[in-house]
């Protein structure tokens, strides 16, 4: 029996069912700590239909990799939630690690950043494939052994075989992030978390493995959260794009539609700090300057006020709230003074006239 | 190529290449001189245990050779050690002698390492208030000095070989414990624990099969270690006549040779069981640094 049989035959059974398979609703996390409360995910609300692609951008400290842990369970003690996060119907925060346990692995999946650390060095690929086989699915020896070698040939590894009696350290990076996948993938779950799977990777095996997610949603009809710090590695796989930053949903669109109109400047900031391949080389990067806000203290106004270089005196002191956007229903953004609006293009003016003139970008205050 | 597509970050780390490893893997072995050392060990193993079909002359008997005038005999052809003041045949003790320290030291460390390793493992993946109160204990127990606990144990009970193993073993629970701790808490943030817990693995299956293994290889390399250190305060019990009263032990036979006017002028009643415990010791300690080094490099490169 494959994973993905497995899946369909939970559809039919009618416990996870097309439409909306994750409804999150003002969902926040805060954590003690000495220094005070950290607000690393403060009032987030979104959802995701079964089979789509959201992808979550933002910097190390936007909040990106705790909201997809806080979905899963995942969190340390010190950790306090409210709002709600209902799966496939169901209200699934608050739950305890026990009761988690029948969805980890069988519903929700996660992949990691660095695949270099997250296979056991001591175990062989294909016990470690089987591990969850037999957790949720109780196949073992021969039946799972073969079903473990199918989900290595779906993942397109060469010479399944002999690859289950490898130990990690046999193996690429790229491959191994494969391997990671085929964990993942064995009780075919619903929803798939992938948290930065391809930043510890070459180039051109991020492509590969972007690609091969992609093609396990398709096949399988599965949603994906994927967390990246890159907008360029979501632009081509995703449906759906939510920006994160200081713990808060600060633009959210459909993929096409952001980036043909994306209002926020910190995802414009974002776009620009992407590389160009037709840029003359010794291009100096476009940086956003200062770092990500204290979420012990985080500032009075929009988050991103003290770093953006379209700020007023009105973002410094009032938190601008989610709005629609005109130019889609299903994009939302707060801000402001948003790409577009008179205010942003007589300041951008500016800019533009500062960096032809070789002076470096920099945050106005 | 347009923009959006260009995945953009660079991954600069030459591991990272999509090259396997194999190479690297093989190239790295644990050397000649592990093998001597593990090769000697066997054969003091194999020897302690067969002692008695080895054809030894009796270690009790008295071997007195009118044409040799009076004992101690020096070494020679018959008595490969030479032979005590009673012309007790000196190798042939070495050998029996083999029995008492190979078994104090090995069972010692084995107690250590279930009891210390257990509590270390649950201590560093529970962590919370069972981690508090072990570390404490551990605490107190490094705290204590180890001869003087041995001296007050032996003391207050027998000196059967069962309490010299077992004080040993009790005083080797801390520092294993220690390190099993330390390597567990190392191991538990990893990804490869978070993953095993995503997929649905319960605590004792996590701890079994994801952390145990890899908490046994530094756990392996010290056990050599200790097995070493065990023998070696055999001895310093034995010589202060505290050990395990029946038998020979070769702390025993360094005590029984090292009377000053012996050691002038008969010191091969004390050599030649210092000779052997200090190549076993030796033996011992390097195959424990070969293990340790061969793993570390190991974790580097992954």
């Amino acid at each position: 029996m494959s994973g993905q049989q497995h899946s369909t035959q939970l559809q039919s059974d009618g416990r996870v069912p097309d439409g909306t398979l994750l409804e999150v609703t003002d969902l926040t996390t805060h954590f003690r700590t000495e220094r005070g409360l950290v607000r690393a995910v403060d009032g987030v609300t979104f959802s995701l239909a079964r089979g789509k692609a959201l992808g979550v951008v933002g910097e190390s400290g936007s909040g990106k990799t705790v909201l997809s842990r806080t979905i899963m369970g995942l969190l340390p003690s010190n950790a306090v939630n409210s709002g709600s996060v209902r799966f496939a119907g169901q209200e699934v925060l608050g739950l305890d690690a026990k009761q988690m346990r029948h969805l980890w692995g069988r519903e929700m999946s996660m992949i990691f950043q660095n695949p270099m650390v997250s296979l056991n060095p001591l175990m062989k690929i294909g016990k470690q494939i089987q591990e969850p086989l037999h957790i949720h699915l109780g196949l073992d020896g021969r039946a799972a052994r073969e079903t473990a070698e199918q989900l290595l040939r779906e993942v397109h590894i060469p010479e399944p075989t002999k690859r289950l009696d490898q130990y990690p350290h046999e193996l690429s990076g790229g491959m191994r992030q494969r391997v990671m996948i085929a964990i993942a993938m064995a009780c075919g779950p619903t929803l798939l978390f992938a948290d930065e799977p391809t930043t510890a990777l070459d180039v051109t095996v991020q492509a590969q493995i972007l690609e091969l997610i992609g093609e396990q949603r398709r096949e399988r009809n599965m949603s994906v959260i994927l967390v990246t710090h890159d907008l360029g590695v979501v632009a081509g796989h995703t449906d759906e794009i939510a920006v994160m930053y200081g713990g808060r949903l600060v633009e959210k669109a459909p993929t096409r539609e952001l980036f043909a109109n994306m209002k926020m400047p910190y995802t414009k900031s974002l776009m620009r700090s992407i590389p160009k391949l037709d840029d003359p080389s010794h291009t100096r990067l476009l940086t956003i300057p200062g770092r990500p806000p204290d979420l012990v203290n985080p500032p009075k106004g929009c988050r991103f006020a003290p770093r953006c270089a379209y700020a007023r005196d009105k973002c410094l002191q009032e938190e601008p709230p989610l709005v629609t956007a005109d130019t889609s229903p299903d994009h939302v953004y707060a801000c402001w003074y948003p790409v577009g609006s008179p205010e942003f293009r007589e300041r951008d003016a500016e800019i533009m006239a500062t960096i032809t003139t070789g002076v470096e970008l920099g945050g106005t205050r | 190529m347009s923009l959006p597509e260009s995945p953009a970050t660079l991954a600069a780390d030459s591991i990272l290449e999509d090259q396997p490893s194999e190479a690297m893997a093989t190239r790295r072995t644990l050397g000649v001189g592990f093998w001597i050392a593990i090769g000697w060990i066997v054969l003091i193993v194999l020897a302690a245990i067969l002692a008695p079909y080895l054809g030894l002359k009796d270690p009790d008997e008295n071997y007195i050779n009118r044409d040799l005038g009076r004992p101690p005999y020096p070494p020679s052809s018959e008595f490969w050690f030479g032979t005590d003041n009673d012309a007790k045949d000196v190798f042939s003790r070495t050998i029996y002698g083999a029995r008492v320290s190979l078994v104090v030291g090995f069972a010692a460390i084995a107690c250590g390492m279930v009891v210390g390793g257990t509590l270390g493992l649950l201590a560093g993946y529970l962590r919370g208030w069972f981690d508090r109160v072990i570390s404490f204990v551990f605490l107190v127990l490094l705290s204590f000095p180890a001869l003087v606990l041995a001296i007050l144990i032996t003391a207050l009970l027998d000196r059967s070989l069962r309490t010299v193993a077992g004080t040993l073993g009790f005083l080797s629970i801390a520092p294993v414990g220690r390190l099993a701790r330390a390597t567990t808490i190392q191991f538990s943030e990893r990804e490869f624990v978070l993953a095993s817990r995503t997929l649905g693995a319960k605590h004792g299956r996590i701890m079994v099969r994801e952390l145990l293994p890899n908490v046994l290889i530094p756990m392996g390399a010290l056990a050599l270690l200790g097995v070493a250190v065990a023998i070696v305060a055999e001895g310093a019990l034995a010589f202060l006549g505290l050990s395990v009263e029946q038998e020979l032990s070769w702390g025993k036979l360094i005590l029984f040779g090292s009377g000053s006017r012996d050691l002038q002028e008969a010191p091969w009643i004390s050599m030649g069981p210092i000779l052997i415990l200090f190549l076993t010791v030796l033996a011992l300690n390097f195959a424990g640094d070969r293990v340790r080094e061969y793993f570390d490099v190991r974790e580097v490169s992954l």
